[in-house]
C-alpha cells in the first residue's frame, strides 16, 4: 500500500482512511515484534535520521528501535535547545541533512511548524515527533491503536482528556485522531489549562472532573509539565491533585471497564496516584510497546518499503 | 526622472478626495505645481500625456512605515524604501522611529530628512520617539524634534506601559499640536506570534489575545480624554478596538486611528502552513475582526490606511515561525489590496478610499491638504484601475522581499506619477 501523503506532519492532515491504513499496517508489525527475532528486512539500505532539538527518551528510542527492526540505518542527533539560538539555523541543519542524502528525517522541535519547515525544504520524508504545542501524530496513532485493541472500535466511545490541554501536543493530536475515528471527546481541566476556542474542535468542555469522570469509557490523562508550574496557571500541585488528579479515591469509584492511558512520563502523585499503575485497565506500558509497531508502520509506509514482511 | 517645464495630463479621471468627487479633467503641471485643472485645457508646447482610461489622484501618504535606516540597512534604507513607496503611489511617507539608534533627537530627525533628500524619491516626514531611547521612561526632546520636522511621536513597536509617562507624553504634545501614536499592546501578556483563537489552538502557536490590543487602546483613549490631548491609534486589527474608537469619537475624545491593508484582506487562517511571511504584529485576526475593520473604515471610525511596511532580510524570515520577526513589506501592494477589498467590494467609494490614504493622514499629521487644485504641489499618482496583475519578486523595489502577496492576483495598479518637478513611471502611461 502506497500512502497518499509524503510526510507525517500532523493528524489534522490525515483522513480517517489514512489513519485506519496506518493502524492496519501496525497490526502486522506488532506480530513481527512478537517473533523470537523481531526484525524484518523491509527498509534495508534506507537511512533515517532522528533529529531531536528537544530532550526525549522514549520517543527517540522508540523511533530508533522501529527503524532498526525494519533493518534501516538510523542515526540519532540531539541538539540542546540552546544551540538553535546561538548557532546553526534550522535551515542550515536542513541543508546539511540534504547534503548527506538521507531517506527520512524524524524531527522533534520545541516550536510549532518546524517539521513543516523542513518538509518544504527537504527531498527526504519528514515525520513529526512532536512540534511545540502543536502535534505529536505518532503518539495519537499509537494511542488509537491501543484503544482499538481493547475496544474494537472507537466509534461512539466517550474519551476524556484531563489536564494541561493548552500546552499539550498529545492532546491536540489525540483529540483530532479520536474524533476522526468516531469517538466523542471531552476535555477537563482548570480553565487556565484549556486553550481558547477548544470547544470549536468539537469537544465538550468540563471544569469539574467529578462531573464527567464516571461517564466515560476512556480517560486520557496528561502530564502536568514541570516547567509549567507557573503560579498564574494553577495555585499549587496540592490543589491541582485534589481537583483534577486521578487519585486513589476517584479510582475506587471508577468502573473497572474504564481504560486509562497517559503519554508518559507520568508525574506520579500529581496527575495520577501511583496505585493507578496497578489498575488492570491502565494501558501505559501497552502504549509503549505499540509505539514501536506504529512507528515501524509509519516509517515503512513513508519510506516505501517492500511488501514482504 | 527628467525635469519637464509644462506637462498636460489629458483626459484622465481626476479623483478629488477633499470634495469626494471623480471627474474627467485635464491637469496642467508647471514648475512642479498644478497650474490649471479643467475640461480640455489648451497648453501649447507642453508635454502631453494621454491619461484617457486612467485615474489621477493626489499622491498617497503612508503615515506608518519602517525604513530601517539607521541600523538595519541590510533590510531597507531610506533610499530603497522611498523608491518602493513611490512604486506604490506614496509620495509622502512617515517612518517610525524604532531604528537603531531610535529617532529620539533633533539630530536624528535631521539625519533622516537629509538621507531622504539625497535619495530624491518619496518625501519623508519623520515620526520621533515619545520617550528617550523608546524606553518608556523619560520624555524625549519632542519640541526640538518637531522643530526639525517630526510630524508625530510614537514608541511604535512598544506600548508606553507606565500610565504616568503616557499621560505626560500626551500633555506635553499639546504644546506642539502633535498627535501621539500608540502601538496598543499590553506588556503583561506573552508576546503573541498569532491571534489567540481556534487557529492558534489548532496550530499550537503561542498566541496573544486581541484584548491585549483593545485594553491598551481603552487606557490610552481614557488618558486622551482626561488630558484633552490628541491620540492616534496605530494598526487597528480587531473588532473590540474599532468599537472603543467609535465610542470615544462619539464622546468627543480627540482620537484618530489607522489600519493596514492586511487587516482587511487576510485572516489568521493564512497561518496554516506556518509561512513566516504571514507573521505580523498585531497578528492577523479572525474574519469577524476583518469585517469590523472594514466597517470601521466605511463609517469613518478608522480614519486612515497605512502600510506598516516592515522589511526583513530573507535570512531573518527563513526560520521557525516562533522566532521569525513580525511584519512584511507593504508599499507596493497597498493600493491594489484596498482597491480590491474596499472599492470593488463596494464598501467605500473610490474617492473615500483615496481620502483614507491622502486627506485623512494629512489632517492627522498637519500636512498640506492633498488636492489637485491650482497652486498645489504636483504630488500625484496615475492609476490604472482596470489592470489585473500579479506581483512577482523581480518587480520589487524594496530591498527586502518578505511579503505574503507574491503570486496573488491584484486589481488596480499604480503606473506612475509626479513628485513636484519629477515624473516617475513604473509602467508606460500608454
Amino acid at each position: 500500500m502506497k500512502p497518499r501523503f509524503k510526510h507525517l506532519l500532523g493528524i489534522e492532515l490525515l483522513t480517517r482512511s489514512d489513519i485506519i491504513g496506518i493502524l492496519d499496517q501496525t497490526e502486522s508489525f506488532l506480530e513481527v515484534l512478537k517473533r523470537p527475532i523481531p526484525v524484518v528486512p523491509a527498509l534495508r539500505g534506507k537511512t533515517i535520521v532522528n533529529l531531536f532539538f528537544e530532550p526525549s527518551t522514549r520517543t527517540a528510542l522508540s523511533f530508533s528501535l522501529a527503524a532498526s527492526r525494519l533493518s534501516a540505518h538510523c542515526v540519532n542527533f540531539s541538539f540542546p535547545s540552546s544551540s538553535v539560538q546561538k548557532g546553526e539555523t534550522l535551515l542550515d541543519t536542513a541543508r546539511n541533512i540534504e547534503a548527506m542524502r538521507v531517506d527520512g528525517v524524524v524531527v522533534r522541535h520545541s516550536m510549532p511548524g518546524a517539521p513543516h519547515f523542513l518538509a518544504r525544504r527537504l527531498k527526504a520524508f519528514v515525520v513529526n515527533a512532536g512540534d511545540g504545542c502543536h502535534e505529536h501524530p505518532t503518539q495519537a496513532l499509537l494511542d488509537a491503536f491501543t484503544l482499538r485493541q481493547h475496544l474494537g472500535s472507537l466509534k461512539g466511545k466517550r474519551i476524556l482528556f484531563v489536564g494541561d490541554i493548552a500546552h499539550s501536543r498529545v492532546a491536540r493530536s489525540n483529540i483530532i485522531c479520536f474524533s476522526k475515528l468516531g469517538a466523542r471527546v471531552a476535555v477537563c481541566g482548570p480553565p487556565t489549562f484549556l486553550p481558547t476556542d477548544i470547544e470549536k474542535l468539537g469537544c465538550e468542555v468540563f471544569y469539574r472532573l467529578d462531573k464527567i469522570l464516571y461517564e466515560v469509557d476512556v480517560v486520557n490523562m496528561l502530564r502536568v509539565q514541570n516547567e509549567r508550574t507557573d503560579l498564574s496557571l494553577f495555585p499549587s500541585i496540592r490543589e491541582y491533585r485534589a481537583l483534577y488528579g486521578l487519585t486513589r479515591e476517584r479510582l475506587s469509584k471508577l468502573d473497572k471497564s474504564v481504560l486509562v492511558i497517559h503519554p508518559g512520563p507520568v508525574n506520579w502523585g500529581v496527575e495520577m496516584d501511583f496505585e493507578i499503575a496497578e489498575f488492570p485497565q491502565t494501558l501505559i506500558l501497552n502504549q509503549v510497546t505499540n509505539g514501536v509497531a506504529v512507528r515501524m508502520a509509519v516509517l515503512y509506509l513513508l519510506a516505501g518499503g517492500h511488501e514482504e514482511t | 526622472m527628467k525635469k519637464p517645464e509644462r506637462v498636460l495630463l489629458a483626459g484622465g479621471r481626476v479623483v478629488d478626495p477633499g470634495n469626494r468627487r471623480v471627474r474627467i479633467w485635464d491637469v496642467l503641471i508647471q514648475d512642479g505645481r498644478i497650474a490649471k485643472v479643467g475640461k480640455q485645457l489648451r497648453a501649447t508646447g507642453a508635454q502631453r500625456i494621454d491619461c484617457r482610461g486612467k485615474h489621477i489622484a493626489p499622491g498617497f501618504i503612508d503615515m506608518h512605515c519602517h525604513l530601517r535606516e539607521p541600523g538595519q540597512e541590510d533590510a531597507e534604507t531610506i533610499a530603497t524604501g522611498t523608491k518602493a513607496a513611490l512604486a506604490g503611489g506614496f509620495t509622502k511617507v512617515c517612518p517610525m522611529p524604532n531604528t537603531d539608534p531610535p529617532i529620539d533627537s533633533e539630530a536624528l530627525v535631521r539625519f533622516e530628512l537629509a538621507r531622504a533628500k539625497e535619495a530624491g524619491f518619496a518625501r519623508v516626514y519623520p515620526i520621533g520617539s515619545c520617550t528617550k531611547a523608546r524606553a518608556g521612561k523619560e520624555l524625549a526632546e519632542i519640541g526640538s524634534m518637531k522643530q526639525a520636522g517630526a510630524v508625530a511621536v510614537s514608541d511604535d513597536g512598544s506600548w508606553v506601559d507606565d500610565p504616568q509617562v503616557m499621560r505626560r507624553v500626551l500633555e506635553y504634545c499639546k504644546a506642539f499640536d502633535l498627535p501621539v501614536i500608540s502601538h496598543c499592546e499590553l506588556t503583561g501578556f506573552p508576546y503573541g506570534v498569532a491571534n489567540e483563537g481556534l487557529v492558534s489552538t489548532r496550530l499550537g502557536l503561542a498566541a496573544g489575545p486581541d484584548v491585549s490590543e483593545s485594553a491598551a487602546a481603552a487606557r490610552d483613549i481614557l488618558l486622551a480624554e482626561f488630558t484633552h490631548a490628541r491620540l492616534h491609534i496605530a494598526h487597528v486589527s480587531c473588532a473590540a478596538t474599532v468599537s472603543l474608537i467609535r465610542w470615544a469619537k462619539a464622546r468627543g475624545v480627540q482620537v484618530t486611528a489607522e489600519t493596514c491593508p492586511h487587516y482587511f484582506t487576510l485572516t489568521d487562517a493564512a497561518l496554516e502552513t506556518f509561512d513566516t511571511n504571514f507573521k505580523v504584529n498585531p497578528p492577523l485576526r479572525t474574519d469577524k475582526d476583518r469585517q469590523a475593520v472594514i466597517d470601521g473604515l466605511a463609517d469613518g471610525t478608522i480614519d486612515a490606511i497605512a502600510t506598516d511596511h516592515a522589511p526583513h532580510t530573507k535570512s531573518a524570515k527563513e526560520v521557525e515561525f516562533d522566532i521569525a520577526p513580525a511584519g512584511f513589506i507593504g508599499f507596493e501592494t497597498a493600493f491594489s489590496l484596498g482597491y480590491e477589498q474596499l472599492v470593488l467590494a463596494k464598501k467605500l467609494s473610490l474617492a473615500d478610499y483615496v481620502s483614507r490614504m491622502t486627506t485623512a493622514p494629512a489632517r492627522i499629521l498637519g500636512l498640506p491638504m492633498p488636492c489637485l487644485q491650482p497652486g498645489a504641489d504636483a504630488d500625484l499618482v496615475i492609476l490604472d484601475l482596470k489592470a489585473r496583475w500579479t506581483w512577482t519578486r523581480d518587480q520589487v523595489f524594496s530591498r527586502s522581499q518578505n511579503s505574503p502577496f507574491f503570486g496573488r492576483q491584484l486589481h488596480g495598479r499604480v503606473i506612475g506619477g509626479f513628485l513636484g518637478h519629477k515624473q516617475f513611471w513604473f509602467l508606460h502611461p500608454a
